[in-house]
């Protein structure tokens, strides 16, 4: 069974059709990158897996739980769809570690001393192993967007979503994120994309979707679609990106 | 004309009396109205609509009044209404707790909201539920931001409780007001009424101070 199953999903914002009958399916550890000019509903699209917005018509289902199951359940699906957000969002009172410790505790009741190991493990990870107690207004914003990678991975989750992870970064400061997104990528972590890298999509991804207008136009591999985008709107879109 | 000091040391213990009577309205009301205040606001800032509407009647029946007209009301119009009788200090205690509520119930659904609400989504995110996300992640953060209107709110309910004399509770201005009656000392009495209030304000400002001192503001 999908890990991620869209089944005619609609979202509208007042009269805005933002997703329109939306069929999508996601299998484990694929790395999918969704492209698409802005409005275009890319970022609607993740935040409807952990429903952070809630879906109009159609079914989601994660993880063998649909989104329309109610509150109780709808956290089921978040503790194993792990968000990274543009602005990273970490928790400003807390340490680095305390942040990558904080989901652990307070969702999957971990101990504290052995939800502080792990985060340890995982501040390691990143490459942040010493920077564990600073706080986030303390750090460049490419570490602060590690730590939120760790910080969604310490709840163990099945999948990761990323919302335009870099975009808020130098371009010095994308590649030290991209890098750990890669090797997340490599360890099999199933993982949905929004972003405008589009080499990352191309060396990273095993699949790409192009979203227009509240549907998906093109889905297909990533390098082969870059290489010869035959969509001419897919084509104008990446000559703007590039 | 002389300022006689001996006037003033002869007054202060009844002063003081009425200081200590003040305080400790002043403290109950701060504390209840903290709690009061917390609620409402929390139900203004994320209840139903009919939660909702219900602090919002009361947020604006309160701030739409005068406390005098508050405490009469209690002491003077409660007791024929429902039959419920009070005595002038719990009459004062009272006023002064759905008073200060009432504003800080504003302050702190203002600061709740003014955290970026990406703090929210990102404690959601992790699954957590939503009272866990006001509790550990907003709650910190909005508290930072409430200590400087919080404090104005402190120093105007201490001042507010001068106004409790219309029921003739003890407290400081009443003591004032006592005193010079008697001995017709109006300008030592009233500048050792005043001195009395500005240590009380000034020690809640101190303190305060010190709060936002070891918490930074985020």
């Amino acid at each position: 069974m999908s890990i991620v199953e869209f089944r005619k999903v609609t979202k509208t914002f007042g009269n805005v059709v933002v997703l329109d009958e939306v069929d999508l399916s996601v299998e484990d550890a694929e790395v999918v990158v969704l492209i698409g000019p802005s409005g275009s509903g890319k970022s609607t699209l993740l935040r409807c897996i952990n429903a952070l917005e809630e879906i109009n018509g159609g079914d989601l289902v994660v993880d063998g739980i649909s989104v329309r199951e109610g509150r109780a359940r709808v956290r089921l699906i978040r503790q194993e769809a792990g968000m990274v957000f543009q602005q990273f969002n970490l928790f400003p009172q807390m340490t680095a570690l305390d942040n990558v410790a904080f989901g652990p505790r307070h969702v999957r009741g971990t101990s504290r001393a052995e939800a502080l190991e792990q985060a340890r493990e995982l501040l390691g990870k990143v490459g942040l192993a010493d920077r564990g107690h600073h706080y986030p207004a303390e750090l460049s914003g490419g570490q602060q967007q590690r730590v939120a990678i760790a910080r969604a991975l310490a709840v163990k989750p099945k999948l990761m979503l990323f919302d335009e992870p870099t975009s808020a970064l130098d371009p010095e400061l994308r590649q030290e994120v991209l890098r750990v997104m890669r090797s997340l990528a490599e360890e099999g972590m199933t993982m949905i994309v929004v972003t405008h890298e589009m080499a990352f999509a191309r060396q990273v991804g095993t699949r790409l979707i192009f979203m227009e207008n509240g549907k998906i136009s093109v889905d297909g591999d990533p390098a082969a679609l870059l290489a010869n985008p035959e969509n001419p709107r897919l084509r104008e879109f990446l000559q703007h990106v590039h | 004309m002389e300022f006689e000091w001996s006037v003033i040391v002869g007054a202060l213990p009844a002063l003081l009396g009425g200081a200590r009577l003040t305080v400790l309205i002043a403290l109950a009301g701060l504390i209840g109205g903290l709690i009061v205040g917390l609620v409402t606001g929390l139900m203004r800032a994320y209840g139903n609509r009919l939660l909702n509407g219900i602090a919002f009647a009361y947020v604006e029946i309160i701030r739409g009044t005068p406390i005098v007209v508050q405490v009469m009301f209690i002491y003077f119009a409660l007791p024929v209404m429902a039959d419920i009788r009070v005595n002038p200090m719990t009459a004062a205690v009272t006023a002064i707790v759905i008073n200060a509520g009432a504003y800080i119930a504003e302050i702190v659904r203002g600061s709740f909201l003014s955290v970026h609400k990406g703090l929210r989504e990102a404690g959601l995110a992790l699954g957590l539920p939503m009272w866990k996300v006001l509790v550990y992640i907003i709650g910190p953060v909005a508290f930072r931001r409430m200590i400087p209107p919080l404090g104005n709110q402190f120093i105007v309910s201490l001042k507010d409780t001068s106004l409790f004399i219309v029921i003739g509770v003890g407290e400081l201005t009443r003591q004032g007001q006592e005193i010079m009656a008697a001995n017709f000392r109006a300008v030592e009495i009233w500048t050792a009424v005043a001195v009395l209030y500005l240590i009380m304000t000034g020690t809640l400002t101190f303190l305060l101070r010190l709060t936002e001192k070891r918490m930074r503001i985020l």
